[in-house]
């Protein structure tokens, strides 16, 4: 490390200068400390790729995750922490950044723990074992007296940070395979309820999301969007927009047409202006007027059978007891609580992009090809924005901005999307129809089972393709547009957990009027949501506790574990006249976590129904932070149950006309039940995905409470639907 | 037009030269650099923008910043005294480890702390009552209501 160089990067800050300056890349930290020096000859196979010995005596991690709200950065400094047995206060780390930290595609699909944390987790016991040998080398101490603790190695009668140690290197080694892991048999801070660092921050409005961010001359943007997705721009008349005050520029590409101000009101007056002048030639209709559910069926579908096995269609046509049902879905909106933002730099051919991004490298790549700008000319530095949820307009608002920048050079461009553009313009989670049929024998077992659900692809993430972004439709050449997209998000959680000798699974993929990708779970929500309605539906058919119906078709004993501890949670409540208890189980992408849930509902004199209280059981293998697991846990229970009760995206045959908080409820204070969770802690195990655990049973476990408080099932959701409060 | 306004935020006057009109929240984040408000949805619908106007919590994303210039603004980070203690709204908010991603923390923290304001004690339900201005999409809510119960009895 240059220290030259680090003072002049923190001298600044927030790192705003060309990186032609710095060379590939620079970094930093929020707060401009910790400022090192990234290599391009970075392999992930090596220590340094993931951990930097600092010279104040902190350790720096270099994650390629996002911070999304869901404490990955408190997760990665314990793991670290862990094996260099040293306190996560001297831990910092660098979220994904191009040229800076290991290319680990999205932070997506629960994920991060298992594959980024236990990255460098290794990386972290590789560097203890090294510096350990280093020290024992250096001092000629055997290794068996030297202590490493709180970044300083001790032993005999020496004593040297680990900065000393290295004597400023870097560990370059390979990581290769650790003798021990600290976080199997120490546990010190992992599986210790750590708290987060940046909540500290959050309350006292220290911590910069990219919302916050501010630069020397930094000038305001906003969109002027069209009235569908296939409209084209007629006439814009823009003599008038020269005095409009703070106007600086009209970017108009094509039907993309942005405005630039000198403050963030002036743009937003202007976007409006622009807006009024602007005529719009509207393109292909929305299919309104029609239910949703009956048009998916009439789309075009790809068709193909995912799981077969044993005859099942004698085995449900022989049986005893048969039964059949169709649920589903609306489109859902991740919703974020934080419009869309990113601030865009370009200057001398070379583009900075701040983003919330999902994918700092595959944002950079696509962006490449929207822009006919060369990779390595592109440096995207990832800065949390509001929670996401999976894929929502962080890429697009990223690449507007960029096209903004790259029209206006010279100077930092902030974007921030209004609501209605956030609502109407996201990608939303796909609707989808699932149809059940099985057939139970006479002890009331399933002996036969076919399930067939119809779907469009899960996810249009970016890459690579221009396409995927949302500005490239109204950009003058044409880009096209995301065809189905990721199709393995909708088979997600399609073949039960349970142990059925004869069963076929059957895909209908369509391709559906609404902008979609990845919302939380994928496919697995509404997989799962139609497989443990159903089951509960089987069970009263066999005449069996939907509890015990399940166990009886596990042989996973993990799986029996979270049922078994969810029915003792439950085992003193009594539902009350118009309430009902509900229960569901899955285990997410059938080898993540584990999840076991119950949701107590109670209907008013409307049939609204209001959840009292949700509980909760969680196995996610080896628990990094079990504060951190509940959390997520408990907000996914509460997400999902508002997905469930509330939630509908509605359009007109123009667009989307869900547009704020009033035309899309979501769940608010008064409306949140008293949840409870409980981990189970499994330390010999791997880690496991988390995040998504909750989403499709916590949504079953409430249709399911409302059969056990009414005897009427529901299956389509929402379950409350506008319509209700207006009775 | 731009106009000279003065406005009293956080215990201390800052002149401000802004369209009078302009809604107070751009000039809280862009001309003071108080980036504890955010902006959610510029309709008062959810309440990430709150602040406290002479002590009650109130979205600052609509009210023309000429007329919050007739009343004493307290941002977030006005809430810690002057030896950087926290409110015992922010220790309780961070002692419940009551965050996922935050955004919508501000407003949370605010309206609690107006809430408190108002009635010291509340109930669950009045916390309920008390917080439906506010949207939080990560689901902390059931955390929430702890922290506000916790700081009520601190």
């Amino acid at each position: 490390m240059k220290s030259t160089r680090r003072d002049f990067i923190k001298q600044l800050g927030f790192v705003s200068i060309g990186f032609s300056l710095l060379g590939t890349a620079c970094m930093s930290n929020e707060t401009g400390e910790n400022v090192a020096e990234s290599d391009d000859s970075n392999r992930p196979e090596d220590i340094n790729a993931w951990l930097r010995v600092m010279e104040d005596g902190s350790i720096l991690i270099l994650t390629g995750k996002m911070e999304l709200g869901q404490g990955i950065r408190i997760a990665v400094a314990q793991v670290a922490a862990e094996e260099l047995n040293t306190s996560p206060d001297l831990v910092e780390v660098n979220l994904a950044e191009t040229g800076v930290t290991a290319n680990e595609g999205y932070t997506a699909g629960s994920r991060s723990i298992e594959t980024s944390a236990m990255s460098i987790r290794n990386a972290a016991a590789a560097a203890r074992e090294k510096l350990l040998n280093l020290a024992s080398e250096k001092w000629g101490v055997p290794q068996s007296e030297l202590t490493l603790e709180n970044g300083t190695i001790s032993g005999g009668n020496e004593k040297m940070s680990l900065y000393e140690v290295l004597e400023g290197r870097q560990l370059r080694e390979e990581i290769g395979q650790p003798t021990e892991i600290y976080g199997k048999t120490r546990r010190k801070y992992v599986g210790q309820p750590v708290p987060r660092k940046d909540i500290s921050q959050m309350v006292r409005g220290n911590l910069d999301y990219v919302q916050d961010l501010t630069f020397p001359g930094m000038v305001h943007a906003r969109v002027i969007r069209p009235s569908g997705y296939t409209s084209k721009l007629g006439s814009l008349d823009d003599a008038s927009l020269q005095n409009f005050p703070g106007f600086l520029k009209l970017v108009r590409i094509g039907s993309f047409v942005g405005v630039i101000a000198e403050e963030e009101y002036q743009a937003i007056k202007l976007s409006w202006e622009v807006n009024d002048l602007a005529q719009w030639e509207l393109g292909d209709e929305l299919p309104a007027g029609v239910p949703l559910k009956e048009h998916l069926k009439t789309l075009d579908a790809e068709v193909e059978t995912e799981e077969e096995k044993g005859d099942w269609e004698s085995a449900i046509k022989e049986a005893p007891i048969q039964h059949k049902a169709a649920y589903y879905k609306p489109y859902l909106m991740h919703a974020a609580n934080g419009p869309s933002c990113a601030v865009a730099y370009f200057e001398d051919e070379k583009l900075q992009v701040w983003s919330h991004t999902q994918g700092v490298y595959p944002l950079r790549e696509t962006l490449a090809n929207l822009l006919e700008i060369p990779e390595a000319s592109i440096h995207v530095k990832g800065v949390p924005g509001s929670g996401c949820y999976g894929h929502n307009g962080a890429d697009d608002v990223a690449a507007e901005a960029a096209l903004l920048a790259v029209e206006f050079p010279g100077r930092h461009v902030r974007l921030q999307w209004m609501r209605d553009e956030e609502h109407r313009w996201e990608p939303y989670g796909t609707a989808m129809i699932m149809e059940l049929e099985a057939g139970l024998n006479s002890d009331g077992k399933i002996q036969g089972w076919k399930y067939d659900f119809w779907s469009d692809g899960h996810s249009t993430r970016p890459n690579g393709e221009p396409k995927t972004l949302l500005p490239a439709r109204f950009l003058d050449r044409d880009h096209g547009v995301p065809g189905v997209g990721f199709k393995g998000g909708a088979v997600r959680n399609s073949k039960p957990y349970y142990a059925i000798d004869a069963l076929q699974t059957t895909s209908h993929i369509f391709q559906g009027p609404l902008r979609k990708s990845a919302l939380r779970a994928l496919g697995a929500f509404g997989n799962i949501f139609a497989i443990e309605c159903f089951m509960d539906e089987l069970a009263h058919k066999a005449g069996k506790d939907p509890v015990e119906f399940r166990l009886d078709h596990l042989d996973d004993e993990r799986a029996i574990a979270c049922l078994d501890r969810i029915k003792k949670m439950t085992s003193e409540v009594t539902p009350k006249s118009r309430e009902g208890l509900g229960y569901a189980f899955a285990r997410y992408k059938n080898s993540a976590s584990y999840f076991a849930v119950a949701a107590h509902v109670h209907l008013n004199d409307k049939g609204i129904v209001k959840v009292k209280k949700m509980w909760g059981v969680i196995d996610s293998g080896e628990t990094i932070n079990p504060d951190g697991l509940k959390n997520q846990t408990e907000g996914g229970m509460i997400q999902a149950a508002s997905w469930a009760l509330r939630e509908e995206v509605q359009f007109d045959k123009e667009h989307v006309t869900s547009r704020d908080w009033h035309t899309y409820p979501i769940f608010r204070f008064e409306e949140i039940p008293e949840v409870e969770v409980e981990v189970i802690d499994r330390v010999e195990e791997k880690p496991l995905g988390a995040g998504e655990a909750a989403q499709g049973p916590s949504a079953a476990a409430v249709v399911n409470a409302v059969f056990d408080a009414t005897g009427e099932r529901i299956r389509d959701l929402p379950v409350n639907p506008v319509e209700k409060y207006l009775r | 037009m731009k106009t000279l306004i003065t406005l009293r935020v956080n215990g201390k006057e800052h002149e401000v030269n802004v369209d009078p009109q302009t809604p107070l929240l751009y000039v809280l984040r862009n001309n003071l650099g108080l980036k504890g408000p955010k902006f959610g949805c510029g309709l008062s619908q959810c309440g990430a923008c709150m602040v406290l106007f002479d002590g009650k919590a109130n979205p600052s994303c609509l009210i023309a910043v000429e007329r919050a210039a007739e009343m004493e603004i307290t941002t977030l980070e006005g809430l810690a005294d002057e030896n950087g203690n926290l409110h015992k709204v922010q220790q309780a908010f961070v002692e419940e480890q009551a965050a996922q991603c935050g955004y919508c923390l501000n407003g949370l923290v605010m309206a609690s702390v107006g809430l408190l304001n108002e009635k010291p004690n509340p109930s669950d339900k009045e916390i309920q009552a008390g917080l439906y201005r506010n949207i939080c999409r990560c689901g902390v809510h059931a955390r929430v209501i702890r922290a506000v119960k916790k700081a009520s009895a601190l």
